[in-house]
């Protein structure tokens, strides 16, 4: 079984899991991703790798609550086992020849982006960090973005953290400083990521995004997760997750993932008054 | 005495009022005198084209003598010593097309309904049989298992029986494939195939779940790290098709594998799923297959008006009559010789916010009509000239066939496929890596159960060998 075995509050509303899943760990790369039940009858949902120890077993994911199935996650505890826990799957990130990299994450997809950093700096790699929050307690992984990059860039909307203003904002200054970037790898929010990759396209800077729509199986089976990059259908699943950030249309993706919006409120607020009720 | 009624007797079913209402089976299966009765009506004729029928080689007639007999308990061993899931076949073969398309008696009237028979004994043994299964003596040999869907399952299931220690692996967090989520409920009841699955168990089939052969363990590391001797490649044909027409990517835009997927793997059609589906007022389900009858009844039961649209005649649907047949009385409306162009969405240009946008409004289609035969024999549909017209609809399941998975044939060296996907495979199922066969989808395309059990049979034979021989 799939055990818990660490759990700590990034933020209010962001977790970070340790599970024992040898196997998925012997295989894990930074851009990869898992599926997981948290009990029988449980949805599944994908979640990325957020780090992994091939030695002892164990692999990290970062969640942020936002539905049904990632409250109840939220409730489970050291210990606990999960139903189900698949993987890895999907594509890992390309980071053969990449001298120069700027990482631009945002929010909870930090906890995406922070894998990608580690191993780019790890290949010697120039990893310039752009990390954004909103304010200053939804910071999540400031320490881990430090020590794995050449220079961390904080941003958060509020000027809590850092220098106030949006990742493009930091990007855009990098770039017209001098900076040349090799790629830039965004992870985030769709809206930030249509940005990112639209400022760095403009500048003639490939762009690489991560997307996590919708999806069921995980392996290509069902097409949920289909979206159009270059005018070609293709699935997140098994093609992705990562693609051309200039070839992504990400106004298709944004509308895609609203598609269960009032089903996922409902649960969700449904979850909450039966953990509200346990609570009493 | 032989029952000489020219008719078959008539399958008990769940009005169709009622069942295009819930999720239960549809069809109720026959008495025990029902089935005797209709046992009789077997000839027990020499030649027997009904067994030459059988893809998995069933003694037909030996089993039907049984039935008329009473002795179902008998019946049973006859048809598990061919069949390793009767329960399911009895229930999703093609019988029209295989055993009773060659039975003598629907020369004049309807053949004998080997199918219904089928379906009989192995209920019966299912309710009444005492569970003990006895655990054939362990040969020491290791067989992998890759994909727990008919091939798969049948493989595995004539490996343990002769002492192989089989693993299943399964990508899915529950063992079963097509037959878990693509079939639906009211056709193979669930508790059904883990029923079947469990057996497997008991002779000693390990099903090792979450597990993608590919992603989390190669089939090299499983030859010479894990120290299986030969595997079996059953993974079936799981990628959906699209047509490639604009809009296919607004929001109610199913293939029918997920919407199949999310009915019955993840029981969306309950309440308290925690998985969700849309459930649309009015459905066009695209295609002419089975998966497409089957895509448009769980439509039908999650509260919807249902079309079928299909580009040929309804001579051509490529569906089982039954299904068909099934699907018009429960209301299904039938649009044949219609094709889709273009599915419309909804467009709000002065508010880019409004939720309601991108999700699907209508289906532009146009009728055709049937020209000279094509490759396939079949007359090649040919679009009628000014026939477009929308067809007002919230959503659209594309049921247009399925290739297989390229995670396999990407992750292992040395295995040849064909141009379209099919792993390249001999009659015994021999892919082209020594130690490797191959069966059911994932070499023919998209095909049936039967056919697919039929191919796993033929590989755990030639595995045998193979093994024995070593």
């Amino acid at each position: 079984m799939f055990e818990i075995l660490k759990k700590q509050e990034l933020n209010p509303t962001v977790t970070r899991m340790d599970i024992y899943a040898p196997a998925v760990a012997k295989k894990a790369e930074p851009g990869q991703f898992i599926i997981l039940r948290t009990h029988a009858d449980g949805e599944r949902i994908p979640l990325t790798i957020a780090d992994f120890d091939r030695e002892t077993g164990r692999v990290t994911v970062i969640f942020q609550v936002v539905g049904a199935t990632t409250e109840r996650l939220n409730h489970m505890n050291v210990g606990d086992c999960l139903q189900d826990f698949v993987g890895p799957l999907g594509r890992a990130t390309h980071t053969d020849g990449l001298r120069k990299v700027a990482v631009v994450g945002g929010g909870v997809g930090c906890a995406i982006a922070y894998p990608v950093a580690k191993k780019l700096h790890s290949l010697g790699c120039e990893v310039h960090a752009i990390v954004g929050f909103r304010s200053k307690e939804l910071v999540i992984l400031e320490k881990e973005f430090e020590e794995n990059s050449t220079r961390t860039v904080k941003m958060s909307d509020d000027g809590s953290w850092g220098t106030q203003g949006l990742v493009t904002d930091a990007l855009r200054t990098l770039i017209e400083s001098g900076e040349q970037y090799d790629e830039v790898i965004t992870i985030g929010p769709l809206v930030m990521m249509k940005f990112v990759c639209a400022l760095a396209t403009k500048y003639g800077v490939k762009c690489v995004a991560s997307m996590n729509p919708i999806m069921i199986d995980g392996t290509g089976m069902c097409g949920g997760c289909r979206l159009s990059v270059g005018g070609k259908t293709v699935f997140a699943c098994v093609d992705g997750p990562e693609f051309d950030g200039a070839l992504i249309d990400f106004d298709e993706a944004i509308e895609r993932s609203s598609m269960y919006r009032d089903f996922e409120r409902h649960r969700y607020e449904e979850s909450c008054n039966l953990f509200a009720k346990e609570v009493e | 005495m032989a029952n000489m009624n020219p008719k078959k007797n008539p399958m008990p079913v769940q009005d169709s009022a009622v069942r295009s209402r819930n999720f239960d089976e549809v069809a109720l299966g026959y008495t025990a005198e029902q089935a005797m009765d209709e046992a009789k009506r077997c000839l027990n004729c020499k030649n027997r084209p009904c067994v030459a029928g059988c893809p998995v080689k069933i003694y037909i007639p030996d089993f039907i003598a049984r039935v008329a007999e009473g002795d179902f308990a008998g019946a049973y061993r006859i048809i598990a010593e061919a069949s390793s899931l009767p329960a399911v076949c009895g229930r999703v073969c093609p019988q029209e097309n295989q055993c009773e398309g060659k039975c003598v008696r629907g020369i004049k009237g309807e053949p004998v309904a080997i199918g219904r028979l089928e379906r009989f004994v192995a209920d019966w043994h299912n309710a009444n049989a005492s569970g003990s299964v006895e655990r054939p003596a362990a040969n020491g040999h290791k067989v992998a298992v890759i994909g727990s869907g008919p091939a798969g399952l049948a493989c595995a299931g004539d490996l343990a029986k002769k002492g192989y220690a089989v693993t299943v692996f399964e990508a899915l967090h529950l063992a079963g494939g097509v037959l878990v989520y693509g079939i639906p409920e009211f056709r193979l009841p669930k508790a059904i195939v883990q029923k079947e699955i469990e057996g497997l168990k008991a002779l000693g089939v390990e099903v090792v779940t979450n597990t993608v052969v590919g992603k989390t363990v190669s089939i090299d590391e499983l030859m010479q790290e894990q120290g299986f001797e030969a595997v079996f490649i059953g993974t079936g044909a799981g990628l959906p098709k699209f047509m490639g027409i604009p809009g296919e990517n607004l929001k109610g835009v199913y293939s029918a594998n997920e919407f199949l997927t999310r009915i019955n793997l993840m029981k969306a059609y309950r309440a308290d799923s925690t998985t969700p589906v849309q459930h649309a007022k009015r459905v066009a389900v695209v295609g002419g297959g089975n998966v497409a009858m089957d895509a448009a009844r769980c439509a039908k039961r999650l509260g919807a008006e249902v079309y079928i649209v299909y580009r040929r005649g309804m001579e051509e649907l490529p569906a089982r009559r039954e299904e068909i047949e099934h699907a018009m009385e429960e209301g299904i409306v039938f649009k044949t010789l219609c094709n889709p162009t273009e599915i419309l969405g909804y467009r709000n240009e002065g508010d880019r916010r409004d939720p309601k946008n991108g999700f699907v409004t209508g289906m532009k289609c146009v009728e055709m009509e049937l020209g000279e035969p094509d490759a396939s024999g079949r007359r090649r549909p040919v679009v009628k000239e000014g026939s477009e017209f929308v067809l007002e609809v919230d959503s659209v399941i594309m049921a247009l066939g399925t290739s297989p998975n390229p995670l396999i044939k990407s992750t292992t060296k040395g295995l040849a496929t064909e141009k379209w996907g099919g792993i390249v495979a001999n009659e015994q199922g021999l892919t082209s890596r020594e130690g490797i066969w191959a069966g059911g989808d994932a070499v023919t395309g998209a095909a049936t159960v039967i056919l697919a059990m039929g191919a796993g049979k033929n590989a755990a034979a030639a595995i045998d060998t193979y093994l024995q021989g070593k």
